[in-house]
């Protein structure tokens, strides 16, 4: 069968859904950021693939970068506070991390 | 394009064959001798202080950081590069721009001393006494 | 079957496996590893779109830099000397609910679109296409890109730093 864009979106789907199953379900912060990062991901296949099959110009592509861009600067930004928090809880629990006071 | 990259794919999984032939070849050919000595990471003798899960310092990660940031800013210097002579003064314009706003980041994490690697706060950590898996192997190797 | 079909089921099985490996395996470095090969996954996805600018990009960011720091946040945020680097999960059954029902209505909704195909972009090189068009129409984007940069530099310094 060949492969076309409904292809590429199920694996989007897919992987878009395992990457949901880990944020909603881990409880080590860092698992959570990697499931995160398996979400954005699945944007991006989809942003590519209709930018090859029904835009046929690189716009897609370009968001594409900026993504990805934007996925470095967050997962900076996010271990920066995971490990902050880790100096104050010594654990990356997200289930402990429930306390409002400084 | 895909040509090229198939090159790619062509290395890799002549690679991964190659690997997986020599140590199948080895597995097939070895004489199987086993002994605790030979079990320890340095067979020379050398004995392995500690853990080598340890808890690493929060610097490497400052660093490690900040090689992410200028990594992302390499990433859109290629294609700039690419087009720069047709575009001439105003893409260099554009790009000095944007590498000189990321220069400021840069100027801040040297002068807050991120940079620095202060050696005198590293302490002797008591968990790297000699343990009892290390007498262990040296009577292993002393019988 | 054409090469490229071929070549979609494998890279497709390795990214969905890698993924799965990544969520379900309880070690968080393993998880790490499994998604580095996801990583490595969708790059091959991304050549097969004719997309070789962000495959490489994926490359290069992703699994050189992202998943680094990941690691580097499993390494310093571990307690010493005793390995406790497993992850917990809770909440299992409503979120086997929720994400099936998800991935459902996703998968509905894609078999179940009549797409307006407009035939297929060429495999060509891309990337000095990319750089013209970031030269021009998404020249505030490509600026505004590197303030966001900044600001992530020196906040995520700012966080990280001993106080």
């Amino acid at each position: 069968m060949e492969v076309g864009l409904n292809h590429y979106l199920a694996l989007a789907a897919i992987l878009f859904s395992l990457g949901l199953f880990a944020v909603v379900t881990k409880k080590n912060a860092v698992t959570v950021l990697m499931g995160v990062e398996l979400i954005l991901n699945a944007a991006n296949i989809n942003f590519v693939a209709f930018a090859r099959f029904i835009d046929t110009d690189l716009d897609g592509q370009i968001i594409a970068v900026f993504v990805i861009v934007t996925a470095a600067a967050a997962a900076a930004v996010a271990l920066a506070i995971v490990l902050n928090l880790y100096e104050r809880l010594k654990s990356i629990n997200l289930d402990e991390a429930d306390s409002l006071a400084g | 394009m895909l040509f090229n990259f198939a090159n790619v794919l062509t290395f890799i999984v002549f690679g991964a064959v190659f690997v997986g032939i020599n140590i199948t070849l080895s597995r097939i050919l070895q004489a199987r001798n086993p002994h605790p000595v030979k079990l320890s990471t340095y067979e020379c003798g050398e004995l392995p202080e500690g853990d080598s899960w340890i808890q690493f310092n929060i610097r490497f990660y400052v660093i490690a950081l900040i090689f992410l940031i200028f990594e992302v800013e390499i990433v859109f210097l290629f294609p700039w590069a690419t087009v720069f002579k047709e575009l001439g003064l105003f893409a260099f314009v554009e790009m000095m721009i944007f590498v000189f706003i990321l220069l400021v980041g840069l100027a801040y994490v040297w002068v807050k001393g991120d940079l620095e690697w202060d050696k005198s706060t590293a302490v002797p950590d008591p968990a790297l006494a000699p343990s009892a898996a290390r007498q262990e192997l040296t009577e292993a190797i002393a019988s | 079957m054409d090469f490229t079909n071929i070549a979609f089921y494998i890279f497709a099985a390795l990214t969905v496996g890698s993924a799965g490996v990544m969520v379900f395996h309880r070690n968080v470095v393993y998880s790490a590893v499994g998604l580095l090969f996801a990583f490595f996954g969708v790059a091959g996805i991304y050549v097969l779109l004719a997309a070789d600018f962000i495959a490489i990009v994926q490359i290069l960011i992703y699994v050189g830099g992202i998943l680094i720091l990941l690691l580097f946040g499993v390494m310093l945020s571990q307690k010493l000397t005793k390995v406790d680097v497993r992850t917990e999960s809770m909440q299992l059954v409503p979120a086997v609910v929720v994400v099936g029902g998800v991935l459902a209505v996703l998968l509905l909704t894609i078999s179940s679109t009549p797409w307006k195909l407009a035939g297929s972009l060429e495999y060509e090189p891309t990337t000095k296409a990319i750089g013209r068009l970031m030269m021009t129409e998404y020249l505030i984007p490509f600026e505004i890109a590197s303030v966001l940069l900044l600001a992530a530099l020196i906040g995520a310094a700012y966080i990280a730093r001993k106080n």
